[in-house]
């Protein structure tokens, strides 16, 4: 813009990758005019760890650790999802007992996922005081996953055809307790901001977007829904013991901001529900399957080259063999706490897979940013990037 | 001779003033992380000393110690006076300040004015960070707090206007004898639509939440003074908590009757007529402080668009009603 010899240029801010607000290393270039973004860039790939190439060198069972880095906020639905594309590739079936411990403890992952997303969120729209409040309730849940995992993060519980160890009763009475106490901590947060003009005019009609522009971009889980739209793979293609248990849907209309945080509020609470009633219906039984995948040392270790001590999978079961030769090819779902998480995988005939991939809905998410950010304020960016709750791990891979 | 004297007198009162001011200022700091620590479930600063309580000679040790960092292509000289403006604007307005009866260091006649007129140039310091760091993220906060402190000084002064109808004077002595005259000893129930624009113009003359968008820690990193360190940096922290403190008296000495105590609790509890005055006068101020603190524990931050709109669209036709109705009352009584 030429103007009397004056130039007008707008401003080129580089948000990230090291920002407060941008959650972990997401980098946005926005071009700013005044406050109002013109142009709003996101860059992705500083978290990049090249775990779908690093999987087809290692066995099925080998690569279940690397999929709790994917998304390390929820890496108990990670290896679910891994598991479930695994078992649905060799036709395993997981014992019942297992697959409430599977959706008891995914849902505890969502559960401390979305704490994390309230936390940041309302961190960076300025309301400090929930996020320590959410850590405290986050850290019980933490302290339970290392009762029954030994980890507190990357847990690496489930295991293909069923989990790694069974629960006792002390750690579910703990759960019950937590969670019977639950709903009334999510109401103390929704005091907090929710009934906080200052949060509600930050938050409502902001970064709308509608529902069929929604299913454009392919957004699911929570950002989905906050537009109106019911989908749920938990309902639609139901996994483990969620067509056992009765939960609802919560979803939004107006597909702001405040829609995305009220899908996720409620989720709080139809969790807590899934939990208990996972801990009340809980059956006795196996919590492995007899065809389980295991890894086995090599006849006599002694014996062979050290570069031959691979740990193979097992698989001697004819009916898996007959499966891996039917299906060469698998895709499997899992509704993550951040949208639905699939597994994509190709298998030829050794114990690898060919190749992995990773559908992750952070990637996805990330990429509708431009269309919730340009033509808003600075502000509103942090209230869209919070809102979206992408995991850079996830996105990267 | 008499001059010389008078002359001693200044720069003795004035710097004890300024000594137990920085006190105060310190321990500010101190209380902000103890209550902040509290409201969130922590306990704050608990290793040096007991309770932490020597927090805030270790945290003033730690930044004076540090490099004091300017960067390459930053205008040398406005960087480095900027926050020395900063400081000297929010220092200077305790000049007028009377903390008890004739405790004050210069009781001019138009000291609200001086108060105001002090304070806004507090302004030029941030924008001038803003705009000499060379920084983006810092010139994005100096222009917001350019247009931020601009609008809201216009409330802030208006508020005030109401006070000074009922006062008949500028001066702050005056303001605080007039108060004793009503039976509740406070301007605060005749000029609640008045004090309620006050304070909400102070929160946003000193940055705080849920006004703090110039340094919004989330969008602008740290806003005007994300280039500065060490001292310098320091320097910024003291001035916001000295506005804070200078703020906090304004609001008690033309609302809450200063270091006077309401005379209808005199009359009720005569004991009361031994507290000193400048204990009044604390209570007072560090209740204020204390609301600083607990709307930045309590608020998320507003948007820069919805800052202004409150400003000019709710604040301002405020304290102009305040003003013509004041002034009605005031002609017919």
């Amino acid at each position: 813009m030429q103007n009397k010899g004056i130039t007008i240029k707008e401003l080129t801010v580089n948000m990230g990758p090291q920002h407060p607000a941008t959650h972990g290393v997401l980098r946005l270039v926005l071009e700013l005019e005044g406050e109002i973004i013109k142009k709003c860039i996101p860059h992705i790939g500083y978290l990049h760890r090249g775990i779908e190439k690093l999987s087809e060198d290692l066995t099925y069972v080998q690569s279940l650790p690397l999929t709790d880095r994917v998304d390390y906020l929820s890496s108990m639905v990670n290896n679910e999802g891994f598991c479930v594309a695994i078992e649905k590739l060799m036709g395993i079936e997981v014992p019942e007992r297992a697959k409430f411990i599977r959706t008891m403890m995914a849902e505890m992952a969502r559960i401390c996922s979305h704490l994390v997303w309230i936390a940041t969120h309302a961190l960076d729209i300025g309301a400090m005081t929930v996020f320590l409040y959410a850590m405290r309730d986050r850290e019980e849940l933490l302290e339970m996953f290392e009762m029954v995992t030994g980890a507190r993060l990357t847990v690496s519980y489930p295991r293909v055809g069923g989990v790694r160890c069974d629960v006792n009763n002390r750690f579910l009475d703990k759960l019950y307790n937590f969670i019977e106490k639950f709903p009334k901590k999510v109401e103390e947060y929704e005091t907090l901001i929710d009934r906080n003009r200052v949060w509600l005019k930050r938050t409502k009609g902001v970064g709308v977007i509608t529902a069929q522009e929604a299913i454009n971009w392919g957004l699911t889980g929570p950002t989905l829904r906050g537009s109106g739209v019911y989908y749920d793979v938990r309902k639609f293609f139901p996994y483990d013991a969620y067509d056992k248990v009765d939960f609802e849907v919560p979803v939004g209309k107006n597909g702001d901001v405040y829609d995305r945080y009220r899908c996720r509020m409620l989720e709080f609470r139809q969790s807590a529900r899934i939990i208990k009633q996972c801990i009340e219906k809980l059956p006795e039984g196996p919590i492995l399957a007899d065809n389980a995948l295991r890894i086995r040392m090599p006849e006599s270790p002694l014996k062979i080259d050290k570069k031959d001590i691979i740990f193979e999978i097992y698989i001697e079961d004819k009916q898996i063999q007959e499966f891996i030769q039917k299906f060469t090819e698998v895709y499997a779902s899992v509704e993550a706490p951040r949208g639905e998480l699939g597994f994509y995988i190709i298998c030829d005939d050794s114990s690898k897979p060919y190749r992995m991939r990773v559908r992750a809905p952070s990637f996805v998410h990330a990429g509708v940013l431009p269309k919730l950010c340009e033509g808003s304020l600075v502000a509103d960016v942090i209230a869209n990037i919070g809102s979206i709750d992408i995991v850079l791990g996830e996105c990267d891979r | 001779m008499d001059t010389l004297y008078i002359i001693a007198i200044t720069i003795i009162k004035t710097a004890v003033y300024f000594g137990i001011l920085m006190l105060h200022v310190a321990y500010a700091t101190y209380a902000e992380r103890k209550i902040i620590g509290h409201i969130q479930l922590r306990l704050g600063p608990m290793v040096v000393g007991p309770h932490g309580i020597l927090q805030p000679i270790a945290d003033v040790v730690k930044l004076l110690f540090k490099e004091d960092i300017v960067p390459a292509k930053v205008d040398k000289t406005i960087f480095k006076i900027a926050p020395i403006i900063s400081l000297t604007a929010a220092l200077s307005t305790f000049a007028v300040i009377p903390v008890n009866k004739n405790w004050v260091i210069a009781d001019i006649n138009v000291g609200l004015l001086y108060v105001i007129g002090i304070a806004g140039i507090g302004t030029y310091g941030i924008i001038f960070s803003g705009w000499a760091s060379n920084s983006k993220y810092a010139f994005l906060g100096g222009l917001r707090s350019a247009a931020q402190m601009v609008s809201y000084e216009v409330a802030l002064g208006l508020s005030l206007v109401g006070v000074i109808l009922m006062a008949e004077s500028f001066n702050l002595t005056e303001i605080v004898n007039k108060q004793t005259e009503y039976w509740y000893g406070m301007f605060l129930f005749p000029q609640i639509i008045a004090y309620f624009v006050f304070v909400v113009a102070m929160l946003a003359e000193t940055n705080r939440l849920p006004f703090d968008l110039p340094e919004a820690e989330t969008e602008l990193v740290a806003g005007y003074f994300v280039e500065y360190s060490g001292i310098r940096f320091s320097l910024f922290y003291l001035a916001e908590y000295l506005a804070m403190f200078s703020m906090s008296a304004l609001a008690t000495i033309c609302f809450w009757g200063g270091w006077t105590a309401p005379p209808i609790l005199i009359k009720a509890f005569p004991i009361l007529e031994f507290v000193p005055g400048f204990v009044w006068f604390l209570i007072k101020v560090y209740f204020h402080i204390f609301l600083f603190f607990w709307l930045r524990g309590t608020l998320p931050r507003y948007r820069y668009d919805q800052l202004m709109a409150i400003g000019w669209k709710v604040l301002i036709p405020l304290a102009l009603v305040n003003i013509v109705v004041t002034s009605i009352v005031k002609y017919y009584y």
